[in-house]
């Protein structure tokens, strides 16, 4: 009877510190969901006063002008377009290169050691990638490449006007070296899916092995190469630190690459501490608004393009084989 | 007829075959291309950091405009405090969650709200973290803090712990749990002494991995840290770092400056680098143990 008894009690015991351990785990996951709404709208509050001022013409104006205090997002919406799309052009021919490298050609080994050295292209901080940027990358672009492409190219009014060194072109090239990582990284894992019977067949039918490469690795693979690549332009979207440095924070759309401009969160990086009227924090902070729902945007797109069965954690899986 | 058409093979055999090798040449660049930077990037940190860094980088403060010397000690300092804030936010929540996701109800929609709300916060730019933290903390403390920058590198933990905690529990094998059911033991100490402790050492090597990418991270610390060019007195104070200390060094105009954020570049690459050689050993060890 006795024992009975005390069974009971811990079998309470033990039902209850079940609840509380469940419950807390809980609580905790519903917490992170919602510290993602909670940046919603806190970001939304802090820039309604510039919503309900400007309005949609926020999105369209190109006047941004503190001293005035009337300001219009357009110059560092074409600044973030064009600057992400540098940076994809170049990036991804890259990145499906070096993942198709790593995967076909290179043998176990070279692939394992370059493998890695790709992955710490990523792990390199964004502010030294700014730093080099502002000293070795500018002065190389103002004195070799503007002057090359301005002469060889200067048809095109993207590769006309002074070459300054800082400006879209070094932003551009710098998130396509920090975005290239990514983007190959996953297009490995994808790769990496493919059946390697997929690859015998189309070598036994007599193919070449670049042949083979196309038939059989990027034919099947497009959905999941451009699911990489959306993902990579949302991350070039929202890198700040190495652009605000390299990208010369000038409030102008210009054609010129060559030329300085700003991104959306340069602007925010570059002004929001300095900035003294209400106004002008409350357009900022839209900015930064605009650019979550984007990010959020393209981000959901990208999931859709990647099969379920990948996840970015399996990077670090990769390390662990 | 028939010579014809072996000649065409033949001929077409040397187009494929030319076409073939082309291609190996062109992945081949693009791999060399694409790794150029980092021996690039590397090569200049090492070059001009080494050279810059003396023993007073790291035991003095920074000297005012206009004199030379002087040295990064309060941004070193302040970066393991900002670390050390953000692991005791970020890691046990982190880990409870990742918890959460692995062993009750994985495929409800609750958690896959949560999943994905882990993917979006890890997606969003940092420098939104930083609007977030400076409207949640910065603007009602009605300063800068360290403890704000804390919170901000934080909140970055949370979804790489979370993530990479959920994917290695899903490795640990169901008989396992069940053995420790079948014991008597209760749910809650079977995840925590059975589960998790199993994979200990994975997920410290996830831990790790997310600190190695915060140690850098910049933009959230704008606005919520802010800098400072003296000793924190407090974590109710603004506070240095050492990513934020390159980024106001490298756009100011001193040459000196210039060579102090050379010099706290090297020591921040450095640190990374190390995790993640370290993440790497441990993980090719732990995957040889399995």
């Amino acid at each position: 009877m006795q024992i009975k008894h005390n069974t009971k009690n811990k079998l309470r015991e033990a039902h209850l510190a079940d609840q509380i351990f469940y419950w807390v785990l809980k609580l905790s996951s519903i917490a992170l969901t919602l510290v993602l709404f909670l940046i919603a709208v806190f970001l939304y509050k802090q820039a309604l006063p510039a919503i309900k001022n400007f309005g949609w013409r926020f999105l369209h104006s190109s006047v941004w002008d503190p001293v005035k205090d009337t300001y219009g997002s357009l110059p560092v919406i074409y600044g973030t377009v064009v600057s992400s799309l540098i940076a994809i052009t170049i990036a991804t021919p890259l990145s499906i290169g070096v993942a198709l490298f790593l995967t076909e050609i290179a043998p176990k080994h070279l692939s394992k050691i370059v493998g890695f050295l790709v992955e710490m292209l990523a792990a390199i901080p964004s502010v030294v990638y700014g730093l080099w940027g502002i000293f070795v990358l500018a002065p190389w672009l103002r004195r070799d490449v503007e002057p090359f492409l301005a002469s060889n190219l200067g048809f095109l009014p993207f590769f006309q006007g002074p070459p300054y060194g800082v400006g879209m072109l070094c932003a551009g090239i710098i998130l396509a070296i920090m975005i290239t990582p990514t983007i190959s990284s996953i297009c490995r894992e994808i790769f990496h899916t493919i059946p390697q019977i997929q690859r015998e067949s189309a070598l036994a039918l007599g193919a070449t092995k670049w042949e083979m490469m196309q038939l059989s690795v990027l034919k099947s693979t497009k959905k999941g190469i451009t699911g990489a690549v959306i993902l990579g332009l949302g991350r070039a979207l929202g890198e700040t630190m190495a652009v605000t440095m390299v990208i010369g924070n000038r409030h102008d759309i210009s054609l010129s690459f060559f030329a300085p401009s700003s991104t959306m969160a340069s602007i925010i990086a570059n002004e929001y501490a300095e900035a003294t009227t209400d106004m002008h924090v409350a357009a900022l902070v839209e900015i930064g608004f605009v650019l979550l729902a984007v990010t959020f945007v393209i981000n959901s797109i990208a999931r859709i393009f990647i099969s379920r069965g990948f996840r970015w954690t399996n990077l670090f899986k990769g390390a662990a084989k | 007829m028939e010579r014809h058409l072996s000649e065409s093979i033949f001929k077409n055999y040397w187009k494929r075959k030319t076409i073939n090798v082309f291609f190996h040449i062109l992945l081949i660049f693009g791999t060399i291309l694409a790794t150029t930077p980092l021996f690039s990037v590397f090569g200049y940190v090492v070059s001009k950091g080494i050279p810059a860094i003396d023993f007073d980088f790291f035991t003095q403060l920074p000297k005012p405009i206009g004199e030379t010397g002087g040295g990064m000690a309060n941004a070193l300092v302040g970066t393991c405090t900002l670390i050390l804030l953000a692991s005791i936010i970020g890691i046990p929540w982190g880990i409870s969650v990742g918890t959460y996701l692995s062993e009750y109800q994985a495929k409800s929609k609750l958690t896959q709200v949560i999943r994905f709300s882990a993917d979006m916060l890890a997606s969003i730019p940092s420098i939104i973290i930083g609007l977030f933290i400076y409207a949640l903390i910065v603007i009602h403390m009605k300063r800068f803090s360290a403890l704000a920058g804390g919170i901000a590198l934080g909140i970055l933990i949370i979804p790489t712990v979370a993530r990479t905690t959920e994917e290695l529990l899903k490795m640990v094998p169901m008989h396992i749990r069940e053995a420790g059911l079948a014991l008597g033991l209760p749910r809650w100490k079977v995840i925590l002494w059975i589960v998790l402790s199993g994979s200990k050492s994975a997920i410290i090597t996830g831990i790790m991995l997310s600190i190695a990418r915060v140690a850098g991270e910049t933009a959230p610390l704008l606005f919520t840290a802010f800098g400072n060019h003296f000793w924190q007195s407090g974590l109710d104070q603004p506070i240095a770092s050492l990513p934020v200390q390159i980024y106001t060094y490298a756009i100011s105009p001193y040459e000196d400056w210039h060579r102090q954020a050379w010099a706290g570049a090297f020591v921040l690459v450095m640190l990374v680098f190390t995790m993640n050689l370290l993440i790497r050993l441990i993980g090719l060890r732990w995957g040889r143990k399995n």
